[in-house]
């Protein structure tokens, strides 16, 4: 077989998240030469951002050499979807929507709230690892608007003065768990 | 075929089913224009992707406006391509693409070969409509050969195009979406840290200034005014062909004589030419071919000349390594030989002479800048500079090539054959390789030195020569998606083939990434192959084994092919890139 890419530079992930990810991809049951290979590559790539967090340049490689493509078709993919991160998150992803209906009922002012209290800018991930923060494009809940995402939870209606509160159930949660 | 008429301005044309409406326009001389377009006939290779917009055209009964080369005709369709509400979406669509393109054509190295800024000029552009943000990317020269200015990428995704599907070596792709949008290697990485092979095709396809070589023009004048060193210059057999054009010659003339008068004059003391390496080559590769086939080893044996070739064999089937043969390219050994041989005869060491090589290629500059190429005890090659760099220097000094006398190469490594010319085209170190092996194996003389199965614009061509009365099978590839198809047949133990000559540009050197830029490309590189067999063929001596300065060279100093101290100068050895 043709060696396609380059080896990565560094591979600091867990060899059991690989595992897992090979696993899943095993039943992909990919062959080399088949046109049609490519057509699960989202799903990998969004079960490996499950299993990882995000998808940094090793991981790219490791997809791009078992679908044997080259790894500037993983990256092409990774970079247009903004689903797909190659920085690690924080451990709560704080996600506020800034669709159209969402915006104009203030988001803007919700994300700059999230900035000030956690004190990172919007992409950024808190020096400790808790909290990462990003906005977004739409997740179908305009009813709610404005939208925030936390993890799996979703907040409606979300006003600024409420921000707050919602960092400190977060900040509640950690010292309890600890 | 199925025929479609349509309506094109009131005009009635027929065409067959599936074209599209930029190629019925095109039958009836109406020029619709086009930037990221681009059909390459030869290579069966077409950028549709319809992301510039420029060919908008107004189709009755449809409500916007479609893009020419990307909408098929249909029975009874109107188009107008010259409306009113054309026009102004055209010139919006460019307004915008320049809105953030860098506005440095003064000083741009595509001046006047940039379709963007001919366009700007043909639409009469005379001021910034828009002009919001620009991209601040760096430059990516790291390489030393291909140079990256992702300011200047307008998405049309050629490059990609070129890079994946002809060469197959996949390193471009679009990164990031809307406005960041920029073509680059993954995660906008530098090309040195990724399969890039140096071939430069994408160089030949960008549009703009984009993608280019890094020049090492002012390093060689530099050379050339230091009165402290020996400066030597070689010329690859495809700069003869092509650098005419520079200077508006038809395509197809070569120019051999007026170009070692030209190199003269630049102040080079000492003008090669690498057809006598090409010659040398043959020396020591058919040395190689013939105890192969002897011992039935390490077949099919791989030819080396081409280094965008052999950086692809390196990364993509480090596992073959070992079937390439060993000889350097031309380049190298014209290099090595200039600075050990050449320079005890004129009494000087290594590192006063400084070795410049004009090459069509970018992937030369490359290798020459390979750490293990310093069997001189120095680099063997200084400086690469490419076709299209050499005609400015050229123009810079005021050396007209029109108006220049032909004057003949410096010998002893200045001497050459038509063997050696040929190898500027794809099929020609097989040819060359064939008419020395013939006869050293029947040991008797070639009737007919013309192997024309091997030569042309066909990806793959073989040929079958009798040797001591054994069918040899040879094959020709250029282009490395034809290289990869080989490659992978050799794997899976398919190939029958005993030599294969391979060429990383479809077409050869004479289509190198370092040469003079060129819309009509499929008839270019015609023309400039058939002006280097038509050179071949009106030269004296057309064997490599015959040439008086590499024979003269074996007995003086070298031995025989294949001797120690050829090995440890003429030959080299490949790595898991």
């Amino acid at each position: 077989m043709a060696r396609i890419n380059p080896e990565p530079k560094e591979r600091l992930l867990a060899t059991e998240g690989y595992a897992e990810l090979d696993a899943y991809i095993d039943g992909l049951h990919l062959e080399p030469e088949a046109p049609r290979r490519k057509d699960t590559l989202i799903q990998a790539l969004h079960r490996a951002q499950i299993i990882f967090g995000y998808l940094p340049d090793e991981v790219q490689l490791h997809i791009a050499n078992r679908f044997y493509i080259p790894h500037a078709e993983v990256s092409g993919v990774v970079g247009f979807y903004n689903f797909f991160t190659t920085e690690p998150k924080g451990q709560y992803q704080v996600s506020v929507c800034m669709g159209t209906a969402c915006y104009v009922l203030g988001a803007d002012k919700v994300l700059q709230e999230f900035e000030r209290l956690l004190g990172i800018r919007s992409g950024e991930i808190s020096d400790n690892g808790k909290f990462s923060l990003d906005s977004l494009r739409c997740v179908g809940a305009c009813g709610l608007a404005p939208v925030v995402t936390i993890n799996d939870r979703v907040y409606g209606k979300v006003k600024p003065d409420a921000v707050e509160g919602i960092v400190e159930h977060y900040l509640v949660e950690e010292a309890q768990e600890a | 075929m199925t025929k479609t008429s349509v309506i094109i301005d009131g005009r009635a044309v027929t065409v067959d089913e599936g074209a599209t409406i930029l190629e019925a326009a095109k039958t009836i001389n109406v020029r619709v224009p086009t930037l990221c377009h681009l059909h390459l006939e030869d290579l069966q290779m077409v950028n549709q992707v319809a992301s510039c917009r420029l060919c908008v055209v107004e189709v009755a009964g449809r409500k916007p406006l479609l893009p020419a080369c990307a909408t098929p005709v249909a029975e009874g369709m109107e188009v107008r391509t010259n409306s009113k509400r054309v026009l102004a979406a055209r010139r919006a669509v460019l307004e915008l693409l320049l809105s953030d393109h860098p506005t440095d054509c003064l000083i741009c190295v595509k001046s006047t070969n940039c379709e963007l800024q001919k366009l700007a000029h043909d639409f009469a552009i005379d001021r910034e409509r828009f002009r919001w943000e620009v991209n601040d990317y760096p430059e990516d020269t790291g390489s030393r050969a291909l140079k990256r200015d992702p300011n200047k990428c307008i998405m049309c995704r050629r490059c990609e195009t070129m890079c994946s599907e002809i060469q197959t070596v996949g390193v471009l792709t679009a990164n990031g979406r809307g406005f960041e949008a920029i073509v680059g290697p993954a995660g906008m990485k530098p090309v040195l840290d990724t399969n890039c092979t140096f071939c430069g095709q994408c160089v030949t396809v960008c549009p703009t200034g984009a993608l280019t070589g890094v020049s090492y023009v002012q390093d060689v004048w530099e050379a050339l005014f230091d009165t402290s060193k020996t400066v030597v210059v070689q010329v690859a057999p495809a700069i003869r062909a092509a650098i005419g054009e520079e200077f508006g010659m038809a395509p197809g003339t070569a120019i051999p004589g007026r170009l070692a008068a030209g190199l003269r004059r630049l102040g080079f003391d000492a003008v090669f030419d690498t057809t006598f390496g090409a010659d040398l080559t043959i020396m020591e590769e058919s040395r190689e071919i013939v105890e192969r086939l002897h011992d039935q080893h390490h077949l099919p044996l791989l030819t080396s000349c081409c280094p965008g070739w052999i950086n692809f064999l390196e990364f993509q089937f480090p596992d073959l390594r070992d079937i390439a043969s060993t000889c350097k390219s031309p380049q190298q050994m014209v290099g090595t030989i200039a600075k050990t041989y050449y320079a005890e005869r004129i009494g000087k060491r290594a590192e006063d002479i400084v070795m410049v090589a004009v090459m069509p290629c970018l992937a030369k500059k490359y290798e020459a800048a390979r750490p293990e190429h310093t069997d001189s005890g120095v680099p063997d090659v200084d400086y690469v500079i490419t076709t299209r760099e050499l005609s400015k220097m050229l123009k810079e000094a005021g050396i007209d090539l029109r108006y220049i006398e032909d004057e003949s190469f410096d010998n002893p490594l200045g001497e050459s054959t038509g063997a050696g010319v040929i190898f500027g085209a794809t099929g020609g170190v097989l040819e060359a390789a064939l008419r020395t092996v013939y006869e050293q194996v029947n040991e008797r003389e070639l009737e007919d030195v013309n192997f024309t199965a091997v030569r042309g614009m066909q990806g793959v061509k073989e040929a079958e020569i009798r040797l001591n009365g054994k069918v040899v099978r040879v094959a020709a590839a250029s282009g490395l998606g034809n290289a990869r198809k080989l490659l992978t047949k050799i794997e899976k133990g398919e190939s029958t083939y005993d030599v294969i000559e391979i060429m990383a540009c479809p077409g050869g050197c004479i289509n190198g990434g370092g040469q003079p830029y060129s819309q009509e490309r499929a008839e270019r590189i015609q023309a400039r192959i058939e002006a280097l067999y038509a050179v071949d063929k009106g030269q004296a001596v057309r064997k490599s084994h015959e040439n008086p300065s590499v024979q003269r060279l074996y007995e003086e100093f070298l031995g025989e092919p294949g001797s120690e101290k050829a090995h440890k100068l003429l030959h080299t050895v490949y790595f898991r890139r």
